[in-house]
């Protein structure tokens, strides 16, 4: 038992089965699925498909604050990315051809590479610290957004597009697969290459992989164009939702929930080791949550403060310390202090 | 002479790590006005038995006396009101902060109006003097050097006027005299009554200020002795619990070879020179030859190797690997010629420490080859069992975090990252300060054999005696300047480089 409490995921998992039997008591029927026209509908299918936008921004989060960085920009990204795409159909005058939404995604998704590459590039070239460098952008992103949509909302009507978000294969909603493509992408550039370990590397001491002759530059580079343009494709998604592209609301606070998603499935904001399977867990954690409040008919204004209590309570149990106290055992471990320390006041 | 009142007792005192037993039934007796050395090998136990006796760590089972009291340390708080102080290492303090603002940090003097800084720059300068120091409390931290700074730290320490001071290591990065002025401030301590508690791992010093010793080897206490019924072939036996015979190769010094006629150097430097810290210095390393650098602290050893690798910019020179001219303005670029350097900061430059041991290994293997072209799990693991048998690394677990290692086997993982990357140069910055005897001797065979095998070797060493016995050439240092160079032949001696050293190259 122990063991299994000492495993690093065990408490975010405990948390979120908490949230789903918690979900479960106040409504039974949150754990049914029903098969419509063999596509499948319930709580848990909506929470699946609604926790691909913050996904896909949590891994890019997850490596990007694996080099001791943070990506303020990916909720003006966002809404950038929609707006490229959806001027881009809404213009064409033919929005149901798939050649037209595909150049579209195509093209929101391209200049959100470019934006992470811009703040990569003001980060490992200039070295701008990456809270100020991204926050460039985070501020600067909605006033190029509102330009490219002329201060307007646009809207479209398109098949092909909404299908992103509200399409269904194999009975399961295509956000679900967006998703399961981003993680498993990730995981295999991290864990099958070298990129992985050279990022820890990096993340943990900057100075020695310097001396050891590593290129943190290009990877520092890397990681936050894959953070762009994993933001880029959460905008196309969230777009699809509305079918528009809301300059100001789309991905707004995302960048918020992501970093939570992150701290929350046990990667340090120190830098260093990551863990994207917890963030995984994170993001579906904030994700039902999200869910549970609305459930529990609680007024929206008020959800900021159930997740906050969420988060800090499931970085309290992750805490070394806290755990020493609650199981009487005295013996510092070394780490102990670094990580309690980032994690709560991440949280707060 | 009666032997001096006991000012803090430690008695059969244990403590236990998951997996690791750091301390088993330990005693140790702290007297009055007595500098008392504890002695040991890397991960002997002396930092745990110091972390406990100033609260770092809770003891599992014995007993802590203090001014003939039991105590239970639940923190560094307990022990400072227990009279116990300690300087680490590391210096401890701000430099951001004035030297008075440091000395007298949560003693400031307090008046109506809050702080009273000029009262509280006053109690500093008194504090100071008692220490003999003559520094401007007002003056920033920064501005002085690390010799200072550790007096300082002294100063500080003896603010709360304690009856028990430790020092974990003071020496390791002052010069000889840095170091008789640490001394100096030690038996003007010892003389007003103070128990110091001296940690180093050069017997010299050791011998020169100690009036007794504790050994202690593998976390159990080999016994308590006066230096004079202790020489140091014994001591350092008792250490590592060999006989000495074992080690004598240690002492042996290399042979000086000539050097073969018509063969080229594999690096070669002329004018490399950086504003402030290298003076425009010409350097030829040949394949199959250590060069020494030696020189004080201060005297630019470092910065010359670190311009040489390119881990500072140099402003001017030009550097020529195997007779083709390259440049080498970064780190990177060193590492594709084949030249590697190990830093003299293992912990902030070297080690990553939330690594594995055999990550650590093949790191340098694996920057080299770019993050595209993993190596395999199994040539990772081939390649960490072969440098932890061939280095003789503990423990000889590849997954062991490399933070958690004793600082030789630190340094044995960073010169088995190097040496997997097949360098033809390695420089070498002070590859064994702060290492226990064992490890250092095995580094200096290795170096040796290195050289041996053709590498073309670099090496500094603040421990002339080290650089002399290795090198087949000496550059000296001085002012960041080389003032001269000399073959290492048989009949030089530490006399004639310290001679050097003093007066420059002006034969």
């Amino acid at each position: 038992m122990r063991t299994l409490t000492r495993h690093r995921l065990f408490w975010p998992i405990a948390a979120l089965v908490a949230l789903v039997v918690i979900n479960t008591l106040s409504r039974p029927s949150f754990l049914s699925v029903t098969v419509n026209d063999g596509e499948l509908y319930g709580s848990l299918i909506d929470i699946l498909r609604n926790s691909a936008p913050l996904m896909l921004v949590g891994i890019g989060m997850t490596l990007v604050i694996a080099t001791r960085g943070i990506d303020l920009s990916v909720g003006a990204i966002i809404a950038i990315s929609g707006a490229v795409a959806l001027s881009y159909i809404a213009n064409s005058g033919s929005p149901e051809s798939l050649v037209t939404v595909a150049t579209g995604i195509g093209l929101g998704i391209g200049v959100s590479l470019v934006l992470g590459l811009w703040n990569g590039f003001l980060v490992s070239v200039i070295g701008i610290q990456p809270i100020i460098a991204t926050l460039v952008l985070m501020l600067a992103g909605r006033g190029i957004a509102m330009l490219i949509t002329q201060g307007q909302i646009t809207t479209i009507t398109s098949g092909p597009y909404d299908f992103i978000a509200s399409g269904y294969v194999f009975g399961l909603p295509v956000p679900f697969y967006i998703s399961v493509v981003a993680v498993v992408a990730a995981a295999l550039l991290v864990r099958r290459t070298a990129f992985g370990v050279l990022l820890e590397a990096v993340g943990i001491n900057p100075a020695a992989s310097r001396l050891a002759g590593i290129k943190s530059r290009g990877i520092i580079w890397i990681v936050y164009g894959f953070s762009g343009l994993l933001a880029g494709a959460a905008g196309i998604i969230y777009s699809s939702n509305i079918s528009a592209a809301d300059a100001n609301n789309a991905g707004l606070n995302v960048e918020v929930d992501a970093i939570l998603a992150v701290v929350i499935g046990g990667t340090s904001l120190a830098g260093g080791k990551f863990m994207l399977s917890g963030t995984v867990i994170g993001v579906l954690i904030i994700q039902t949550l999200t869910a549970t409040v609305t459930f529990l008919g609680v007024p929206p204004a008020v959800t900021p403060l159930f997740k906050a209590i969420v988060v800090i309570v499931v970085c309290l149990l992750q805490s070394p310390k806290v755990r020493q106290l609650l199981t009487k055992r005295r013996k510092p471990t070394p780490r102990a202090e670094r990580t309690e320390t980032v994690k709560v006041s991440a949280a707060a | 002479m009666s032997a001096p009142e006991v000012v803090v007792e430690v008695r059969d005192v244990s403590i236990e790590f998951p997996g690791v037993k750091a301390l088993q039934h330990v005693g140790l007796s702290l007297r009055s006005g007595e500098v008392h050395s504890l002695m040991g090998e890397n991960g002997a136990g002396k930092s745990t038995l110091i972390k406990a006796l100033t609260g770092v760590y809770p003891v599992d089972s014995g007993t802590i006396i203090a001014h003939g009291v039991e105590r239970d340390f639940s923190g560094t708080a307990d022990a400072q009101a227990a009279g116990i102080s300690t300087v680490y290492q590391e210096v401890n303090l701000c430099t951001n902060l004035t030297v008075g603002e440091n000395v007298m940090l949560g003693h400031e003097v307090r008046g109506f109006w809050g702080i009273n800084w000029s009262a509280t720059h006053d109690a500093a300068s008194i504090h100071l003097a008692r220490l003999n120091l003559d520094v401007d409390p007002r003056s920033p931290l920064s501005a002085h050097s690390l010799a200072v700074q550790q007096l300082i730290a002294i100063s500080r320490a003896m603010v709360i006027n304690s009856s028990v001071l430790i020092l974990d290591e003071p020496t390791s990065s002052l010069d000889r005299s840095e170091v008789e002025k640490l001394f100096d401030v030690m038996r003007s301590l010892r003389s007003d009554g103070v128990a110091i508690l001296f940690v180093s791992h050069f017997l010299d010093q050791v011998y020169e200020i100690s009036d007794r010793l504790t050994v202690l080897r593998n976390g159990e206490l080999v016994g308590e002795y006066l230096p004079s019924e202790l020489d140091r072939v014994s001591l350092v036996s008792k250490m590592l619990g060999r006989e000495f015979s074992e080690l004598e190769s240690l002492g042996e010094r290399v042979a000086h070879t000539e050097r073969p006629e018509g063969v080229d150097p594999v690096l070669n430097v002329s004018g490399l020179a950086r504003k402030g810290s290298v003076e425009p210095a010409d350097l030829d390393l040949y394949p199959g030859e250590v060069v020494g650098l030696a020189g004080l602290l201060g005297s630019g050893r470092t910065e010359l190797a670190r311009a040489l690798y390119g881990a500072d910019r140099a402003d001017a020179g030009r550097s020529f690997v195997n007779g083709r001219e390259v440049r080498l303005t970064n780190p990177r670029d060193s590492v594709d010629q084949r030249i590697a350097f190990s830093s003299e900061d293992r912990r902030a430059e070297g080690i990553v420490g939330d690594l594995t041991i055999r990550e650590n290994i093949a790191l340098g293997v694996q920057a080299k080859r770019g993050w595209a072209r993993p190596m395999t799990r199994q040539s990772q693991d081939e390649l960490a069992q072969k440098y932890i048998a061939a280095l003789n690394i503990r423990p000889a677990n590849p997954e062991a975090l490399i933070r958690n290692l004793s600082g030789g086997n630190q340094q044995k993982v960073l010169l088995a990252r190097w040496l997997a990357t097949a360098p033809q140069v390695l420089i070498l910055d002070e590859p064994t300060r702060g290492i226990d005897v064992g490890a250092k001797a095995e580094i200096q065979k290795l170096v040796t054999q290195l050289a041996t095998d053709g590498m073309a070797v670099l090496f500094i060493s603040s421990e002339l005696d080290e650089v002399v016995r290795l090198s087949q050439r000496i550059c000296v240092l001085r002012d960041h300047r080389i003032v001269a160079e000399i073959e290492n032949k048989e009949g030089i001696t530490v006399d004639d480089v310290v001679a050097l050293i003093a007066q420059g190259g002006d034969e």
